[in-house]
């Protein structure tokens, strides 16, 4: 799958085919941290930054260690990938978080308890994934990765825009809080189709 | 054979080489101090490590401030003023037990600061006093099918300052996090400084909820055994007055600072009037009403009425029926404006009993209650 250019993976990554809004992957984080487009934002940041860099790592290693084809030790280790990616990202998060710590104490207070959501976030892993099954070469990739990140970076921040609106709205209390989030991102991801056939994976 | 050697290689090298790159990046990234932490204005000063939470950093310094839920930020209790801190520090987890002066003047959850700077901190000065105690099982007695007496011998340090009302926090050890403490009101009177009394009641497994910790662990302890409480911990004010009546009213398993309480007056302030009103479901509920029915017979001001409210066919009872807010409401006089009120037991009963005191003109600062 090399015939693409890295940007139409970046673009399609973001709008046609957007990691929450059609895979519906990382879906734990995106209903618990969007009632403020503030935090929404924060997470969204540390999502991209997490899942870029963990692309471009987990690619490195898939194919130096573990692909029989290409690796130094030309041993089939590929049932190896999910628990090394796991804690790759793992180990990146905790690293994101002490970063995040010292830089900001702004994000930090913002963030709170909630950026360990992210260590468990399926969205980051299922790029990963997803990148393997594509077979996309490095720099393909990391556009992937960043173009999944950002691309829920959208719609974590889009739909925490939304939820301070609704906050002033007349819910119907069976809804509840969920409920009425969940319907809005089928409503959104009904409107992202209308971004099929601009470009496509 | 090849495949299982590669792949122990690469996956444990993986391990080891994410967790040395954390260690470094912790090296570089959190700042470790160490911190000075001045509490009161300078009563008490100590320098800790950077990266732990202000709770354990405390507790790690012998200062104990109550914590029921162990540092998980849902029961609220370790509050701390942390002097230059903003309201927009606040974390998100914090705000829903804060109260809007608090979030204005710095209180924060210790369980939720990290240190990360010196900090200036106003805590209760009686928190202080409080200390670590090595303390020894004497006796365990059945009082009900569920509630057993806990009688504590204090070996180290032997003796306890505890006042009117007040509770400890027992260490009960738990595979998890070496042990979590749970909080127990004091049941014996204040003149015995040397011994602890507790009302234990067990909590078992109850559908998808599990069995209580602290009350399984208690309930498991034998005579000999030694156990480590901190205290004393309580924000009971009483009045000393003798002229000013003492309403107590308790239920369930809330009846260990009532005993505390009444035992302590009847003792310290002779004359000042006692009322205690218990509310129980059956007769297999009632405790140490023989004790007092005998307390009330030695002193004209000491009044004592158990109500049953869950009564099954058969039982033999001869006093009062119904919740006991019913009883509070019957037994005692319509103006309450100067007495006091010591409330324990389940949310419900609290609310209903302040209703009634507060129809009775009592004022609401004068109600003290312990919900659980």
């Amino acid at each position: 799958m090399d015939h693409q250019p890295f940007w139409i993976i970046l673009v399609a990554a973001i709008f046609t085919n957007n990691i929450l809004l059609s895979y519906f992957l990382g879906m734990c984080s995106f209903l618990a941290v969007s009632k403020r487009v503030e935090t929404a934002v924060g997470l969204g940041m540390a999502v991209v930054f997490v899942s870029t860099c963990t692309s471009a790592i987990n690619w490195l290693i898939y194919y130096e260690l573990l692909n029989p084809e290409t690796s130094i030790l030309g041993v089939d280790l590929r049932f190896l990938q999910f628990i090394v990616f796991i804690a790759v990202i793992a180990a990146f998060v905790q690293l994101v978080e002490m970063i995040v710590e010292k830089v900001s104490d702004q994000l930090y207070t913002a963030l709170g308890i909630f950026l360990p959501l992210i260590t468990v976030n399926c969205a980051i892993l299922g790029a990963c994934l997803l990148m393997v099954i594509r077979e996309y070469d490095f720099v393909r990739s990391v556009a992937y990765g960043l173009g999944s990140g950002l691309g829920w970076m959208l719609a974590i921040v889009a739909i925490a825009g939304i939820r301070e609106r609704l906050r002033f709205s007349h819910v119907p209390a069976a809804l509840g809080e969920t409920g009425i989030v969940m319907v809005v991102t089928g409503i959104m991801a009904m409107a992202f189709i209308g971004f099929a056939g601009i470009v496509s994976l | 054979m090849e495949l299982f050697l590669w792949s122990s290689i690469v996956f444990c090298g993986t391990l080891v080489g994410l967790g040395a790159l954390l260690q470094v990046a912790a090296r570089f990234l959190v700042d470790p101090g160490p911190f000075t932490i001045d509490i009161n204005g300078g009563e008490r000063v100590f320098q800790t490590e950077g990266g732990s939470t202000l709770l354990a950093a405390l507790t790690d310094n012998k200062i104990f401030i109550p914590s029921a839920c162990g540092g998980q930020a849902t029961c609220g209790h370790c509050k701390a003023r942390v002097l230059d801190s903003q309201e927009s520090d606040v974390l998100p987890t914090e705000k829903a037990f804060m109260t809007r002066q608090e979030l204005r003047n710095g209180t924060r959850l210790a369980c939720q600061v990290k240190v990360k700077r010196d900090l200036a901190l106003r805590i209760p000065g009686h928190l202080l006093a409080v200390k670590q105690y090595r303390a020894e099982v004497v006796s365990t007695v059945d009082l009900t099918y569920d509630i057993k007496e806990i009688r504590l011998r204090l070996l180290e340090p032997d003796r306890m300052d505890f006042s009117y009302g007040h509770y400890i926090q027992v260490n009960v050890p738990d595979p998890d996090e070496g042990y979590i403490s749970r909080a127990y009101s004091i049941s014996a009177p204040i003149r015995e400084k040397n011994e602890l009394e507790l009302n234990v009641r067990l909590h078992p497994a109850h559908g998808k909820i599990p069995a209580g910790k602290g009350s399984s662990y208690l309930h498991s302890l034998t005579a000999g055994e030694e156990i480590t409480v901190t205290g004393p911990y309580g924000e009971f004010e009483l009045d000393q007055d003798p002229n000013v009546h003492l309403i107590c009213v308790g239920g369930g398993a809330g009846m260990a600072p009532m005993k505390n309480l009444i035992l302590s007056v009847l003792d310290t302030i002779p004359g000042k009037p006692v009322s205690l009103f218990f509310g129980c479901r059956g007769t297999a509920d009632v405790f140490y009403l023989d004790m007092y029915e005998e307390l009330a017979r030695k002193h004209e001001h000491f009044k004592v009425v158990y109500a049953l409210s869950d009564m099954q066919e058969g039982e033999q009872w001869n006093g009062e029926t119904g919740f006991i807010h019913l009883s509070v409401d019957k037994h005692l006089p319509d103006d309450l404006r100067p007495h006091q009120a010591f409330l324990c037991g389940p949310p419900l009963m609290i609310e209903a009993v302040t209703e009634v005191l507060l129809d009775k003109n009592m004022k609401p600062e004068r109600i003290f209650y312990d919900k659980y």
